[in-house]
């Protein structure tokens, strides 16, 4: 055979081998020291067209992981944080998974982004008893599937869409509603929830149109808009989108209310919209982070980490991580200051029925849904960011 | 020096004992050391070394299907990674088997296609349809979802409605050349992409964007399979018979004149081949093989939405052929494992040693430019670096040679028929 | 039905040229280099993307000296525009230089360069991604606007039957230099010499090596020009919708190609009139198509409209739009 031929077959190889080793001589040289340590795994979309909301929830983990390492350093844990790049890709995810199950010293997951990663994640995660405290996915499957492991601090679709619409068509009088939704499982979950409920209230849904997420330009569905003379706007998707079609519909005359949900707040979407954002609505879980001390401490701190301002996805994945944390550090007591199982995470993560975060209240239901989730519906009245709160809705 | 390395080149029997050497130690450390991506990959780097030694093929078969169904799995399912091992072995063997697909027509037939996940999804939402209670909302009878054992047959089933699928796909290709074909596919593959994320009005079969969630997972006599090293076995033997399939296919006159369309379309037509049927072939089979593994994909994933099968993973399997090297069945073989484990497993382990690195104080680096965030960026380089070195790709393609001496000699022995049925005889192998 | 098709045309093609207008030039991009090389360079999309930021960057540069508020906006815009352009092209030229013509020179397949073009298209989008990170610690950026005049044409009180149109002063920043740049490329093209040895070039490569036409630069040249267009067109996208990301490559790079199939490839009137035609009907299905339907198919098929468009294009006519029929020799 031809020897020669492979030589730098060879040589690109040795050359991945030799980082790789580097790898594993790196992650022994962190297990050596005499405290155990216990790793929290983030998993969110940090390259991609996504990444600034994954970034963010990243971020705000990491500050709580920060925040709470002297309190685990006393009882004898380094605690640290591992983040994963899932890529919005659910292979990558549940590949993903895998590594985090296979790394014994992780207890537990902050993630995912996507909803479409989070089911295929989480049943991994569930086969591991690794448990998974999801900051952003709203979508119904996710704990209607009644897996043991998986939790949510955010609001499910069926509660914020309908709340929107009540919102909406009570309050606002609107009569006519062109609905936009992306396209996403975000999206269209919640603009689907927001017009059955605008129906039943009695609205005529004049339009129910989707987008295409990357895309600048949406001036043709907005002509359509313009065409059947809505009263009101709702949008179901995030704020790279959002903003866009909020500057391109007044641009076209559309002066009218329009409404989004949680993927708009954000400081983006004022950025992005400009004056327009004027007469904007949108429902969210989160209240007014910097109105409590608490809050404000958080905002501060997160300014002085990392350079940036805080987005509310920040504040989620604060709030999911510091959860798993009391999960972890009540599960640590039970078991007399010694490590405990992943087992027993799991289940003082879902014992959690009373614990205040700075962004929300969180209490986990027999399916991990959060009790205390509370929609807050907030208006744009001049164009700086934070909004006005103008209406507060709690669960039923 | 020189001396003993073509000494050793030339000695099957020194080549074996260093082999075998080679695997019991790569195999002793991956089993003393089960967190060890290092270990686990010089192990499967064997595969590759018997691909080079001078054995005879069959012997080679045999042992690399030794080691990758019996000696990875059971060295490696003494530790907490093993799952995660077979996750990435999966992974390798779907796309494999779809590289091996996409190579059928691009590689074998030269028709450039950008739309080739369109299959995958395909013989994805087959599956995911009928396995849960999708199937429900369109279907007037028949109670959903169906239970797990008939996802063996739903393997078949992925495979006929794919290719259907790729002999549509053919009709407008039959008229079209060249680069506008690979807009054609391109447009195609986004088609169906749409399409899928968007058919839960009027009527609902796919659930639109919201995805299909609580799949069944499959049953194997009474055994629920859910773990990704049950998965592996079935990637595996599906993978096989892809194998079989392509060599068999690969020297057959299907295949030559798969080559002789693409070498000259032109020429090949006056010498008789059939463009219209050659042409469908490549597309029906070529995309049977996705079909297939689009149903284990649904049946490993549980839930399918149609963020899975953009164009951006299109092109990811198209750099896997052209990587591996077009035409060149291990090439191709080759090049699906080198992304795959790149993308999953080298990459994420690489960045998570950073972090780690970074934690622990020894390297600073600002938050923009976290490690977490650098796959792509590493990827991408890697991709320029892989194009620009090996310029035919990992194992170029090298034709069968014929020993034209003993094939005069056969003709004049045996005139007439017995000449071609030891041509084919002789096809059975691999090159 | 028709009615409302009607009453909306007017705003549906001010929309629909201004989307047209871009994809008309990046898709020039593609079909210079497509022309030549017969390669499909993917990193285009990108190199459009980096032009726009690069944009922003001079932009943000010429706010924080002060130069914007003592200037007119139009002169501001031209440094802008020209900044960016030449940066891209000589990044174009970079790329070519790096990453396709050593492979040209080892006989590489064709199709090899195709991973090196989305290697570089990886790179490209994460740099840029860290870079704008570092410095604003966003990479979803929103330039300030330059022309934000809005327009209403009183279409509606001449003819009642359409409805009126309002459109913002980047709509015409966009149209006059998108047909002063396609008009000087043409004339660059056919009437200088630089054009001549490019046509050359693409007609036969070797022959063209022989009548002292030096292939390299002509590459080079052809790069910077594609690149350059793209790099300013990436100006206007900024300037016309106002936020960037590091990602609005990629479905636009994929809409150009299929712009330059459209009019036929290595076609550069071709490319110009099959991104307009594209623009068009990309606005028309998505503000149109759920009235034809009924609310069947909404705006969200528009891009399955416009493929197959193509696809029925390709097969009535399948060297596209506008391009000739080559007759293959054996």
């Amino acid at each position: 055979m031809n020897i020669k031929r492979l030589i730098p077959l060879f040589s690109i190889i040795v050359l991945i081998l030799g980082v790789i080793s580097g790898c594993a001589s790196g992650s022994a040289g962190g297990g050596s020291k005499a405290k155990t340590v216990i790793k929290i795994a983030t998993q969110t979309p940090l390259s991609g067209p996504e990444a600034t909301i994954g970034d963010a929830l990243k971020l705000g983990a990491e500050l709580a992981i920060d925040d709470q390492k002297a309190a685990f350093a006393k009882k004898g844990f380094d605690l640290q944080i591992a983040p994963y790049d899932d890529q919005a890709d659910p292979k990558k995810g549940v590949a993903n998974a895998q590594l985090i199950a296979s790394d014994s010293s992780i207890l537990g997951v902050v993630g995912h982004l996507n909803s479409g990663v989070a089911i295929p994640s989480s049943e991994v995660y569930d086969k591991n008893n690794i448990v998974m405290v999801s900051p952003a996915n709203t979508a119904t499957a996710v704990t209607d599937r009644g897996l043991k492991t998986v939790n949510r601090i955010c609001a499910r679709d069926d509660f914020q869409g309908p709340a929107g619409a009540n919102y909406a068509v009570n309050t606002l009088k609107a009569k006519k509603i062109f609905v936009i939704q992306d396209k996403t499982a975000y999206g269209s979950g919640l603009a689907q929830a927001f017009r059955d409920q605008a129906a039943k209230l009695g609205a005529q849904i004049v339009g129910y149109e989707g987008i295409t997420v990357g895309e600048k330009d949406f001036s043709g569905v907005i002509s359509q808009a313009v065409a059947q003379k809505p009263d009101l706007i709702y949008f179901g998707g995030v704020y790279a989108e959002g903003g866009l079609i909020i500057k391109q519909a007044r641009q076209q005359g559309l002066n009218i209310p329009i409404m989004g949900g949680d993927g708009m707040d954000s400081s983006a979407t004022v950025q992005i919209a400009g004056d327009s954002v004027k007469n904007f609505y949108f429902s969210t879980v989160v209240g007014d982070v910097t109105k409590t001390a608490k809050g404000k401490k958080f905002a501060d701190d997160y300014k002085a980490k990392f350079g940036k301002n805080i987005e509310s996805y920040s504040a989620y994945g604060y709030d999911s991580a510091s959860v798993l944390l009391q999960g972890l550090m009540n599960a640590i007591d039970k078991n007399g200051g010694k490590l405990p199982t992943r087992q027993a995470v799991a289940q003082a993560v879902r014992a959690i029925t009373n614990f205040d975060g700075i962004a929300t209240k969180v209490g986990f239901d027999s399916k991990g849904d959060n009790n205390f989730a509370k929609i807050y519906i907030y208006k744009f009245n001049k164009a700086a960011y934070p909004a006005t709160q103008v209406s507060e809705i709690t669960k039923k | 020096m020189r001396e003993q390395i073509s000494k050793f080149s030339q000695s099957p029997k020194a080549q074996a004992i260093f082999f075998a050497a080679y695997v019991i130690v790569t195999a002793l450390g991956l089993y003393l050391m089960q967190t060890s991506v290092i270990a686990f990959l010089l192990l499967l780097f064997s595969i590759l070394i018997l691909y080079y030694l001078k054995l005879k093929t069959r012997t080679k078969w045999l042992i690399g299907l030794f080691i990758i169904a019996v000696v990875v799995p059971l060295v490696a399912s003494q530790g907490p990674s093993f799952q995660s091992y077979m996750e990435v072995g999966t992974l390798v063997g779907i796309y494999a088997a779809m590289s091996l697909g996409l190579n059928v027509v691009v590689g074998f037939a030269g028709l450039l296609d950008l739309g080739f996940i369109a299959f995958f999804a395909v013989g994805a939402y087959t599956y995911a349809i009928f396995a849960s209670t999708q199937a429900s909302h369109f279907m007037p009878f028949g109670h959903y979802p169906l239970p797990g054992d008939t996802f063996w047959l739903f393997i078949l089933i992925g495979a006929i409605i794919a290719s259907i699928f790729g002999i549509l796909l053919g009709i407008p290709v039959l008229r079209v050349r060249g680069d506008y074909l690979a807009i054609v596919t391109l447009g195609f593959g986004e088609i169906i992409r749409i399409v899928l994320n968007n058919m839960d009005h009027p009527i609902n079969i796919t659930n639109g964007a919201l995805g299909i969630s609580s799949i069944t997972p499959p049953n194997f006599l009474g055994i629920p399979i859910g773990n990704s090293s049950q998965f592996y076995f079935i990637v595996l033997g599906i993978f096989l018979v892809v194998i079989y399939i392509v060599t068999r296919l690969e020297h057959s006159k299907l295949g030559r004149a798969w080559k002789a369309v693409r070498d000259n379309e032109i020429a090949a037509q006056a010498s008789g081949i059939p463009l219209v049927k050659t042409k469908l072939a490549a597309f029906a089979i070529g995309a049977s093989f996705s079909g297939m593994m689009g149903a284990v994909f649904a049946a490993k994933q549980m839930y399918v939405d149609a963020t899975s099968f953009t164009y951006l993973e299109s092109t990811m399997i198209l750099v896997m052929v052209i990587l591996g090297g077009m035409g060149s069945v291990p090439g191709v073989i080759l090049g699906a494992a080198v992304v795959t484990i790149l993308n999953t497993q080298v990459l994420t382990d690489l960045s998570n040693w950073l972090t780690q690195l970074s934690t622990n104080g020894v390297i600073s680096i600002p938050d923009a430019l976290s490690p977490a965030k650098m796959q792509r960026l590493i990827f991408g380089i890697l991709l320029v670096v892989f194009a620009l070195y090996r310029t035919q790709g990992l194992i170029p393609h090298k034709n069968r040679k014929i020993n034209v001496e003993k094939l005069k000699k056969e003709a004049s022995e045996a005139p007439g028929g017995a000449l071609l049925s030891k041509e084919r005889a002789e096809t059975g192998g691999t090159d | 039905m028709l009615q409302q098709i009607i009453q909306i045309l007017p705003q549906v093609l001010v929309d629909g040229l201004t989307l047209g207008f871009i994809y008309a030039v990046v898709a020039i991009g593609y079909t210079l280099v497509y022309g030549i090389l017969e390669l499909i360079n993917f990193a285009h999309g990108d190199v459009f993307m980096t032009g726009s930021f690069i944009g922003a960057g001079v932009l943000f540069f010429l706010m924080s000296i002060g130069f914007l508020s003592s200037v007119p906006s139009l002169i501001v815009f031209i440094i802008v525009i020209l900044i960016a352009a030449l940066a891209t092209g000589f990044l174009g030229v970079g790329i070519e230089r790096v990453a396709y013509r050593p492979l040209r020179r080892r006989n590489a397949p064709k199709l090899i360069a195709l991973i090196t073009s989305i290697g570089i298209s990886f790179i490209l989008e994460d740099v840029v991604r860290f870079i704008a990170e570092l410095k604003t610690g966003n990479y979803i950026i929103t330039a300030p606007s330059l022309f934000k005049t809005q327009y209403h044409l009183n279409i509606h009180s001449i003819m009642p039957f359409f409805h009126n149109v309002t459109f913002q002063a980047s709509f015409l920043v966009v149209l006059v230099v998108t047909v002063v740049m396609l008009i000087s490329l043409d004339i660059f093209v056919n009437r200088t010499k630089w054009g001549m040895a490019m046509r050359a070039v693409a007609q036969d490569r070797e022959t063209a090596s022989l009548m002292s036409i030096n292939v390299n630069r002509v590459i080079s040249v052809t790069f910077f020009i594609g690149s350059a267009l793209g790099g300013a067109t990436g100006v206007l996208f900024m300037i016309q919708y106002g936020t960037i990301d590091p990602y609005i490559g990629f479905i636009l790079g994929i809409k150009a190609f299929t712009a330059a199939v459209l009019g036929g490839i290595g076609n550069i009137r071709g490319a110009m009139l099959g991104g307009i035609l594209l623009g068009l009907m990309e606005m028309f299905a998505a503000a149109n198509l759920s009235t034809i339907t009924h609310g069947a198919m909404g705006a969200e098929y528009k891009d399955v409209f416009a493929f197959i468009i193509l696809i029925l294009v390709l097969i009535f006519k399948p060297e596209g739009l506008f391009g000739k029929a080559v007759v293959e020799k054996v």
